[in-house]
């Protein structure tokens, strides 16, 4: 089996292919380019790619041939409004392809914070989801890290392809049941120490900065949150903490949703390994204990962050890789025991993904 | 009829060379030149119709320093500058 792995970075998308037991990179595309999300429609083909370009704003492309050509299509946009503020649509930072009962639909999320949804394989116009868009509470919401908020993460439950959760810097974690109609906030047991007492628990401010679904077990969830490690077990019903660990990317097992990986780093201003020691985080025991595992990664200081989209799993479970700020890309492909860098010389990663 | 020229950073997309435009004010130049470069719309204005913030303007040689003043007169032999704001490295 040729295992495949989609690296966006700041300067392009490349694709890494493990071939005859050896990671080599077998395209590149966007050069020079920042490159936000990938996305690789498993139904289709698909491939997507967000970027941002900085001066000339977000764009997405799409190519229907393995990326022999690329075309840009139609990007989602915010209501017009007269108000001179009015918000502008800045960034894609979510990609998912709708379930395989859901021909054509995709999913994007934005900065400022809003899904999106288009149903003809990202052609034509995207339709805004109003009922996210409405909420009360999204007035709450404030930017983490950037001036808007952020909707980073969409998870589609794979039991029923209408149940969406979503997560939002800093606006908390929301399901939808009806595929984005209504939203409730699932932030319950979530905290935030930085702020203000009486907004600590406030559900609608929360920072998490990624979530993940086992695959197998779907009301299982792990969250990396900007105050530390939470999960759930029951569905969302409620988040437990599982220590004050700060980092960005967590990965689940896909069936044992009782092993997740973590990148930790030290929090807030500093945002580099803890004492310089550059090593992946994991438990296996549902967030009792965690070990660090190093086997493989750098023996003497190390100073890379890995941000929240750029660590990821495969579906057997074994293979696991993240990027990171530095260009560096590791992978491991029994779960975390050894690792081995595939380059040191990428531009920064800002995100990584096995197809 | 006002000129336009487009940062060679755009050249995917924009139109090969100076387009001469008819127009009175900076706004009508730009979407007399997205008529003929529609894809090009979305890359200097951002989707309120606003000039995107990293995007300068030079009109007959001086900078617009008011982004939101589409409305600012051009003349029939005006020459407007579309380029992007420098960054450093």
């Amino acid at each position: 089996m040729t295992e495949d792995l989609f690296v966006s970075t700041r300067k392009g998308l490349f694709r890494f292919q493990r071939s005859g037991g050896k990671w080599q990179q077998t395209y590149v595309a966007f050069l020079g380019q920042p490159v936000t999300m990938f996305l690789a429609d498993p139904r289709t083909g698909h491939w997507y790619a967000a970027l941002n370009l900085g001066h000339f704003g977000a764009k997405l492309h799409r190519s229907t041939n393995q990326g022999a050509t690329w075309e840009e299509l139609a990007m989602p946009t915010l209501p017009k409004s007269e108000d001179k503020d009015a918000p502008s649509l800045n960034q894609i930072w979510a990609l998912e392809a709708g379930g395989a009962d859901q021909p054509g639909l995709i999913w994007a999320g934005s900065l400022p914070a809003a899904l999106f949804r288009n149903d003809r394989d990202g052609e034509g116009e995207w339709q805004l989801v109003e009922g996210l868009w409405n909420l009360p509470e999204r007035s709450k919401w404030f930017g983490g890290g950037t001036d808007d908020t952020a909707l980073h993460t969409l998870c589609i439950d794979p039991r029923n392809s209408s149940r969406l959760v979503i997560a939002i810097s800093c606006g908390g974690v929301w399901r939808s049941e009806d595929a984005g109609a209504s939203w409730t906030c699932r932030s319950k047991g979530l905290f935030a120490e930085y702020m203000p007492p009486d907004r600590r628990e406030d559900p609608a401010i929360q920072d998490p900065h990624r979530i993940v679904q086992c695959r197998d077990k779907p009301d299982h969830f792990w969250c990396q949150h900007h105050n530390g490690i939470f999960f759930s077990t029951d569905d969302l019903e409620s988040w437990q903490f599982a220590g004050p660990r700060f980092g960005f990317g967590v990965a689940v097992h896909p069936k044992d949703p009782a092993k997740a990986w973590f990148v930790p780093a030290i929090k807030d201003e500093v945002r580099v390994p803890q004492d310089g020691k550059f090593v992946a985080s994991r438990t296996r025991d549902g967030g009792k204990t965690f070990e660090a595992l190093s086997n493989g990664l750098p023996t003497g200081f190390g100073y890379d962050l890995v941000l929240r989209h750029a660590l990821d799993i495969d579906q057997t479970g074994d293979t696991l890789a993240f990027g990171s700020t530095t260009g560096n890309l590791y992978v491991t492909e029994d779960q975390g025991e050894h690792w081995h860098a595939i380059t040191h010389h990428l531009p920064p990663v800002h995100a990584v993904r096995f197809t | 009829m006002p000129t336009i020229h487009v940062t060679s950073h755009l050249r995917r997309i924009a139109p090969n060379g100076p387009t001469r435009v008819e127009a009175a004010t900076l706004g009508a130049a730009l979407d007399a030149y997205f008529e003929a470069a529609p894809r090009v719309r979305s890359y200097i204005l951002d989707d309120q119709g606003r000039l995107r913030k990293h995007v300068a303007v030079f009109i007959d040689g001086e900078l617009l320093v008011d982004k939101k003043d589409l409305g600012r007169r051009v003349a029939p032999e005006s020459e407007i500058y579309v380029m992007q704001a420098l960054s450093g490295g």
